[in-house]
């Protein structure tokens, strides 16, 4: 298709255009303290009924506690992630059972899809503004992990909540080097494709239970 | 009087049930969006900017478009480039034969009803599997989208209900909501288990860094760009933007303008297929990019400001007349003030310059638009040229229009021939009456023939006492 490239460009070079400066964005951010940025967080992402809890370092036992009560039967983690370590000195001998997820998708897609609970990731930031969570898959916590299980549990230190994307985006300047995937969530999965009534739960998580420590 | 658009948007005042339910969907989008948006100010200061990141964007399109191509390959994105429909339907299906795939599950994607891929994968014995709750919705129901965010808009659960029993009898009848949701949750899971080829769109595409951002609140897109072997991206060459920071904005505008919300739940930003130490992700994904005619719009400056738009359906939304008859009444892919603009131009005047008439000129449209798309200006070029170039032998209808509008404007030149015809048509108005009655029956038809008062503004306003020097 070579050809098709040819011609394209050449068409739209065709013709003189007027020289457009490069926009000056100033990066857009609010003056919140960590408490204002915690609480707008906490609105936003409960508006779109997103769970918030704050935890301390007994982070795994609360989160044991919080699956037991939605009946979830096991938790998926990633055992070379930032958070095996403690999730595992912290887990409750009764608590649901714990999938280390450590082979690749084609040998384990049965099992991700029809056999677990809750998956748990760290997430990279936080974003006040709109009650997003930044995630940055990595070989650690793949992407599915995220994704498939009907619960999905994020563990935020709160520190790093920011007031906007932008703002994050300037100061980690991700243009210099972005992930494979980089995510966005703000809230469970979700749909009003249906007379614009909201439901939960389409196709991604129904459950976003973030613990903020 | 009998054209093609006409006839499709009488039939399309005929469906009550789709004008009830389409009312009510665009009255709740447009109060979401004014709650979306408190703060005027604000709002400038952002449509400012969508229309410079667009703008210089467009005004670099060539360069951004090889940029964008060098950062993705270094990444290892492919790239494809297509010039129409058909060529981008065979690079779609070449893609797809190479890995063996026998379906293909999408994401939502405006491009690909633009190259009618569906029909193109079933004749090649590819099934294309629609994941989008709105867009499953439809392929069940045979038809198109009539909205491009919300393409179900105009069915209402009941129909959605007896749709799901039709085809899938073994599942139990439900006209809830979350029950008809959860049903499409299971019948999608098997299919996003075992498919491996997926299609998205993209809403954005990022030339500094080889990035495709892709929003949406199922988790359908993010299922059909990271659950299968391959991914295969379709965007227009005009969504590319400059540089990474430009999506700020853009998001806001884009997820505020469209559903009224702050931010959908998920925002994918793809750089490249899975890296070696990755334990999932595409093993390959592809970029594919269409022209389809807008290189050519993109020669004139006026009408390049089409190019800008972001795809968020504000436009349709504020719009009197995409509210009474819907999409579906517009028969094109892009329905809508922005479709009354953006398909003339793709497919023609010839072939959907009337369209543009699909339009009170009210201004709406132009006045929500994110990136300030002067949409009335442009409808109103349009109608010009469709009006010229339709004087052809043949066509009609351009002959009586411009006599009638020769005639108003001779009467309108001067002021003494205006007052004679003020004076004229109110003293014979009953001479008038049934002349205008015939003379506007398309018009009448429908709507109460306008009066003719006995005395003028002119008149009424000087008995009064005004003085009108």
């Amino acid at each position: 298709m070579s050809d098709a490239r040819a011609n394209i460009l050449s068409r739209l070079r065709s013709h003189a255009v007027t020289n457009v400066p490069e926009p000056d964005l100033p990066v857009r951010r609010f003056d919140w303290d960590q408490q204002q940025r915690l609480d707008r967080f906490t609105q936003m992402l409960e508006a779109v009924r997103g769970e918030v809890h704050r935890v301390g370092s007994d982070w795994p036992a609360t989160l044991a506690g919080l699956l037991r009560a939605k009946g979830a039967g096991n938790l998926r983690y990633g055992p070379d992630g930032p958070l095996a370590a403690e999730l595992l000195a912290g887990w409750p001998p009764d608590g649901p059972a714990l999938i280390a997820d450590d082979r690749p998708i084609e040998d384990c897609r049965d099992d991700l899809f029809g056999a677990t609970a809750a998956g748990l990731t760290s997430c990279r930031a936080g974003i006040a503004e709109t009650g997003s969570l930044v995630l940055w898959p990595t070989p650690a916590e793949p992407r599915l992990l995220s994704l498939v299980p009907p619960i999905h549990c994020v563990l935020l230190d709160a520190k790093h909540i920011v007031s906007t994307l932008h703002e994050l985006m300037a100061a980690e300047v991700w243009s210099q080097a972005m992930p494979t995937n980089a995510l966005l969530i703000s809230g469970p999965s979700k749909s009003a494709d249906i007379e614009q009534t909201l439901a939960y739960g389409v196709h991604g998580p129904a459950e976003l239970i973030v613990l903020v420590r | 009087m009998g054209s093609e658009f006409r006839v499709r948007a009488e039939r399309a005042l005929g469906r009550e049930r789709a004008r009830v339910n389409i009312r009510r969907a665009m009255d709740g989008l447009i109060a979401k969006r004014r709650a979306a948006f408190p703060d005027d100010e604000e709002l400038a200061r952002l449509r400012d900017q969508g229309q410079a990141i667009r703008d210089h964007a467009l005004a670099n399109l060539p360069d951004l478009l090889v940029q964008l191509e060098q950062r993705c390959t270094a990444n290892g994105i492919q790239v494809h480039w297509a010039e129409d429909a058909a060529q981008a339907n065979a690079v779609i299906l070449d893609i797809l034969r190479r890995h063996g795939a026998r379906a293909l599950i999408k994401g939502k994607s405006m491009v690909s009803e633009e190259i009618g891929l569906n029909a193109y994968l079933s004749a090649h014995c590819i099934e294309p599997i629609e994941t989008d709750l709105g867009e499953l919705i439809i392929q069940l129901a045979g038809e198109h989208p009539s909205h491009i965010v919300a393409p179900a808009v105009h069915k209402d659960r009941i129909e959605i209900a007896e749709l799901f029993r039709a085809h899938f009898p073994n599942e139990p009848y439900s006209e809830d909501i979350e029950r008809l949701t959860a049903l499409a949750r299971r019948i999608m899971r098997e299919r996003f288990r075992g498919t491996r080829a997926g299609l998205s769109g993209v809403n954005f595409a990022v030339a500094e860094t080889g990035t495709l951002c892709l929003v949406e609140n199922e988790g359908n897109g993010r299922m059909s760009t990271t659950a299968p072997d391959v991914h295969i991206a379709v965007t227009g060459i005009e969504k590319v933007v400059a540089r990474l920071e430009h999506l700020a904005p853009l998001l806001t505008l884009l997820t505020r303008s469209a559903t009224g919300q702050p931010v959908t739940t998920y925002v994918n930003m793809i750089s490249g297929p899975r890296r070696p130490d990755e334990r999932d992700g595409p093993r390959e994904v592809h970029l594919v990019l269409l022209d389809n005619g807008r290189s050519r719009i993109h020669a004139d400056p006026e009408l390049r400001q089409t190019l800008r738009c972001i795809r968020c359906g504000a436009c349709m939304n504020h719009c009197p007349v995409y509210t009474r008859i819907g999409g579906h009444g517009y028969g094109t892919v892009y329905p809508g003030p922005i479709g009354a603009i953006l398909e003339p131009q793709l497919q023609g005047l010839a072939r959907q310059g009337e369209l543009a008439q699909a339009s009170t000129l009210c201004g709406a449209c132009g006045e929500v638009c994110p990136v300030r798309i002067p949409i009335p200006q442009l409808l109103n070029r349009l109608r010009h040229e469709h009006a010229e170039g339709s004087s052809v032998p043949g066509s009609g209808k351009a002959g009586p229009e411009r006599a009638v509008w020769a005639i108003w404007a001779m009467l309108h030149a001067s002021p003494a021939r205006y007052r004679w015809m003020t004076v004229a048509a109110t003293r014979l108005r009953w001479l008038l009456r049934p002349a205008l009655a015939l003379g506007l029956s398309g018009w009448t038809r429908s709507r109460t023939p306008p009066r003719i008062a006995n005395r003028s503004l002119h008149e009424l306003a000087r008995r009064e006492g005004f003085c009108d020097e």
